[in-house]
């Protein structure tokens, strides 16, 4: 298995070939734009189209296009970009078409700034766009999982028929780590009952209109199912000393990678610290974080690069059996290690 | 008056005058679905447009051509919001609605995805030249291979009579009550002509459904398009002036006078451009999805397993590096090439670098790590070493070193000495080094080899062993200056200092 050392905005766009994503559209962003380079200089060596959109919106659309004529396609952005795409976003989940779209945050609101930020959660968890829908959600901590994850959110969008996100930030789509490429993926899933590809049995129609008050309900209905079905089906979690854990740490993405950090420092110097990670944002682990207060722990301390968008679907999970602790940053700035344990000693008391 | 397409005419033999005793047929083109399932409501029948209106007229001239050049199964129609929002109820073709003005983005990419089909693209004005005017103009610079057709009636109709963009200076809408003032509103968008100043469309024409002669005219135009799409030969534009009877307040032949008294003078009808023969025809790659050949393109087979020990009596376990210096000096390469070296090793490894602005500003610095265990945080915020090619970043990162950590820095371009007395200090003429070898540029491989020899990780000759793929396609010179770099950095140490 080759191993290779790359960004993860690269190891994004390895996953994708991998995976079989046939085209890639999408328009120049920092921190994301290596993945449209990158695209832009493997895609065509694999006869699969790349193409630089003239905007945000027209690259989700053509991903709208791609993805209704049943190609796995692929855009990537950051924030503001994230921003411009809600519309099409809603469209293609409202036609139910699979799509992979990473969001590699930065510092916002407004043009705000090019550090990394966590603060696309809401839009991008909570669906973003007009109307009922979600968007599936992986939240990689590291090169090797933007490749392994972007693998899964084609597997999961064709699965479900929905767009998939692929969301962290400018730290995990900057640094550089090795990578395992695994094996590509030989079988698709069959699409010819839906999609459109200018043949006499392919002539579908791809749609997201419902002029009829009850049909949009039943539609509406169908999609809260599958939702529901993604939610029983998909949830993922990484646990890191969780088993003798007193003190319970919940983050994403880099914060993730902090609190790690944060972890091991905590258990050389005796303190019972654990890490509990959603690698799926949608489907939130609810479960999993409802039975955290029967552990008998002392706290919980959510830490995220963002004003508390992570921390109140980990309250809504607790149910008002505990609350949790918010420790942020923002602007950029990543939280440290130390500045976490002195956080978990002021407000626990180790 | 009631409009009969030609080929009716054409095919009904009791409009011939001869063999009076045959049935006149009048039938719907095939390009038409036979029953319009699509569409709610009783009437599935009739179209849901207005008498009167031009739609309906120009969806038949497509139906009737992509029936007579059997294009009606290889066809795709994207239609757009506004009234023709509905056209897929009526067309017997792969359709895709699409969101307000995007029909072109969404067309460039069902074009790529089944490069053998013919996709139309239907918008009208508000949607092509108002909200979507970039995706229009984007997609005709491009020649994707597409026909569009572009319904000016100079006015929102679905949305229930607004200004468009075509709106005609003083005409009055339910957003202009007074009549366009083209001091605020600006001038009715002549698309044609802006159209006509790209390069790469091969077929662009205006056209109008005011009386008979000029729906011949348009269903010429419409057949030209249709076929330029099956041909491949890129992008043909169709604008036509059509009636809106009811968003304009009038009957269907006031309507039809109205085109040819007040648009007409300004949307001059005609072909602004026909290079249709010589065109060359768009190529699509073949997307290559054979798992041996994918494998074969990344070039898995030429990954061999690193063999390289790692050395037990290392003086460091753990690596917390951070790299900075002037943009040029090679500060992110340094970074990444021990993060390399340290992946060969089989170490865990990553690298992080300062990015964006930061870069551009003169000063960049990356943070390595490089151990056994599993990496948390990337960022190097308490560095148990440091590379310091230049005086700020001296300054900056020896401040945040941890107690007993190395500190290297590059005295060729640093004359203060560090302040830390509680590290261990490698003063090291980095970049004098460089020069005596003969290329400034190699001062990160002298940093790597004295990287090597501080920390007893890595083996001089076993960094000079991955040279070769480190820099692969860059010539032998290079690589051998290179190889030379790391050595003296090395050396440099080992003679300098007890390591």
């Amino acid at each position: 298995m080759p191993r290779m050392l790359m960004k993860g905005n690269y190891a994004a766009v390895y996953g994708a070939i991998l995976a079989g994503c046939e085209a890639y559209y999408g328009y120049p962003i920092t921190p994301a734009s290596e993945i449209a380079e990158s695209a832009s200089a493997l895609f065509p060596k694999f006869g699969r189209t790349f193409l630089q959109a003239e905007s945000e919106v027209a690259a989700i659309n053509m991903v709208y296009g791609a993805a209704g004529c049943g190609q796995r396609v692929m855009t990537g952005s950051s924030g503001p970009g994230i921003s411009l795409k809600q519309e099409g976003l809603s469209y293609c989940a409202g036609s139910a078409l699979p799509c992979v779209i990473v969001d590699i945050m930065r510092g916002g609101p407004g043009l705000g700034n090019i550090g990394p930020e966590q603060s696309d959660y809401n839009q991008v968890v909570k669906g973003g766009g007009h109307g009922n829908y979600r968007n599936i959600v992986l939240a990689p901590n590291s090169a090797q999982e933007m490749c392994d994850l972007t693998m899964l959110a084609f597997e999961l969008a064709d699965k479900y028929r929905n767009p998939a996100f692929v969301l962290t930030d400018g730290v995990i789509g900057q640094m550089m780590e090795a990578v395992d490429l695994p094996e590509p993926v030989s079988e698709f899933p069959d699409k010819s009952d839906w999609a459109v590809k200018g043949t006499a049995e392919s002539r579908h129609l791809i749609n997201s209109i419902y002029l009829d008050h009850d049909d949009l309900e039943r539609w509406n209905r169908h999609l809260e199912k599958k939702y529901a079905a993604i939610q029983k089906n998909e949830v993922l979690v990484e646990e890191y000393m969780m088993d003798d854990a007193e003190i319970v740490t919940i983050g994403y993405g880099s914060s993730s990678r902090v609190l790690r950090s944060a972890v091991d420092i905590a258990r050389e110097n005796g303190i019972k610290l654990g890490l509990f990670r959603p690698i799926t944002l949608f489907p939130f682990p609810v479960d999993e974080i409802a039975k955290l207060p029967e552990k008998g722990i002392k706290g919980i301390l959510t830490v995220e690069m963002s004003t508390g968008q992570l921390v109140d679907d980990v309250n809504l999970a607790l149910k008002g059996k505990m609350f949790s602790d918010l420790y942020s940053r923002l602007g950029g700035n990543v939280p440290s290690a130390a500045e976490i344990l002195e956080k978990v000693s002021e407000l626990y008391g180790v | 008056m009631f409009l009969l397409p030609r080929r009716s005419l054409r095919r009904s033999p009791s409009f011939t005058g001869c063999n009076m005793e045959k049935k006149t047929v009048l039938r719907k083109p095939k390009g038409f679905i036979d029953v319009y399932k699509h569409k709610p409501g009783a009437e599935k029948d009739r179209t849901h447009y207005c008498p009167g209106c031009g739609h309906g007229i120009l969806h038949k001239l497509i139906a009737e051509a992509l029936e007579d050049f059997d294009l009606v199964e290889k066809t795709i129609i994207i239609s757009p919001v506004g009234c023709s929002v509905f056209a897929y109820y009526y067309f017997h073709t792969g359709n895709l609605q699409v969101a307000h003005g995007r029909a072109p983005a969404v067309a460039s990419a069902v074009s790529r995805a089944n490069p053998d089909s013919v996709v139309i693209s239907y918008q009208g004005d508000g949607d092509l030249a108002a909200i979507g005017g970039n995706n229009i103009n984007q997609a005709a610079n491009r020649g994707e291979n597409m026909a569009v057709f572009f319904v000016n009636n100079a006015i929102y109709g679905m949305t229930g009579g607004q200004m468009a963009p075509t709106t005609l200076e003083g005409q009055k809408t339910t957003t202009t009550p007074y009549g366009r003032n083209v001091k605020t509103d600006g001038y009715p968008i002549q698309v044609c002509e802006l159209i006509n100043t790209f390069t790469a469309p091969v077929y662009v024409t205006r056209t109008s459904l005011q009386d008979m002669a000029n729906i011949r005219k348009t269903r010429t135009a419409v057949r030209k398009a249709i076929m330029n799409a099956k041909e491949k030969k890129g992008f043909s534009f169709v604008e036509v002036l059509s009636m809106c009877p009811s968003g304009w307040k009038k009957d269907s032949l006031q309507s039809q006078q109205w085109i040819k008294e007040n648009m007409v003078p300004r949307f001059p009808l005609g072909v602004f451009r026909d290079v249709s023969e010589e065109a060359e025809t768009v190529e699509r790659p073949v997307p290559v999805m054979d798992t041996e050949e994918v494998k074969k393109i990344f070039g898995y087979s030429d990954f061999k397993a690193s063999t390289i020990q790692k050395n037990t009596e290392a003086n460091f376990k753990k690596i917390s590096l951070r790299v900075s210096g002037f943009g040029g000096q090679g500060i992110m390469s340094t970074g990444i090439v021990l993060a390399n070296v340290g992946m060969e090793y089989g170490y865990n490894v990553s690298w992080l670098p300062s990015y964006g602005p930061e870069m551009r500003g003169g000063t960049a610095n990356c943070s390595v790590k490089i151990q056994e265990d599993t990496i948390g945080a990337s960022e190097v915020t308490e560095p148990n070493m440091i590379i310091a090619m230049n005086q700020p970043s001296l300054e900056k990162f020896e401040k945040i070193m941890v107690p007993g950590g190395a500190l290297m820095y590059n005295s060729t371009l640093i004359d203060i000495e560090p302040t830390r007395n509680d590290v261990d200090i490698y003063k090291i003429p980095i970049t004098g080094i460089a020069d005596e070898l003969g290329d400034t540029r190699v001062q990160s491989m002298v940093g790597v080899g004295a990287f090597a020899a501080i920390t007893g990780l890595f083996d001089p000759e076993e960094i000079v062993s991955l040279i070769p793929s480190l820099f692969a396609g860059k010539p032998d010179k290079v690589l051998n200056m290179n190889e030379e770099a790391v050595r003296k950095g090395y050396d440099y140490v080992t003679e300098n200092y007890s390591v």
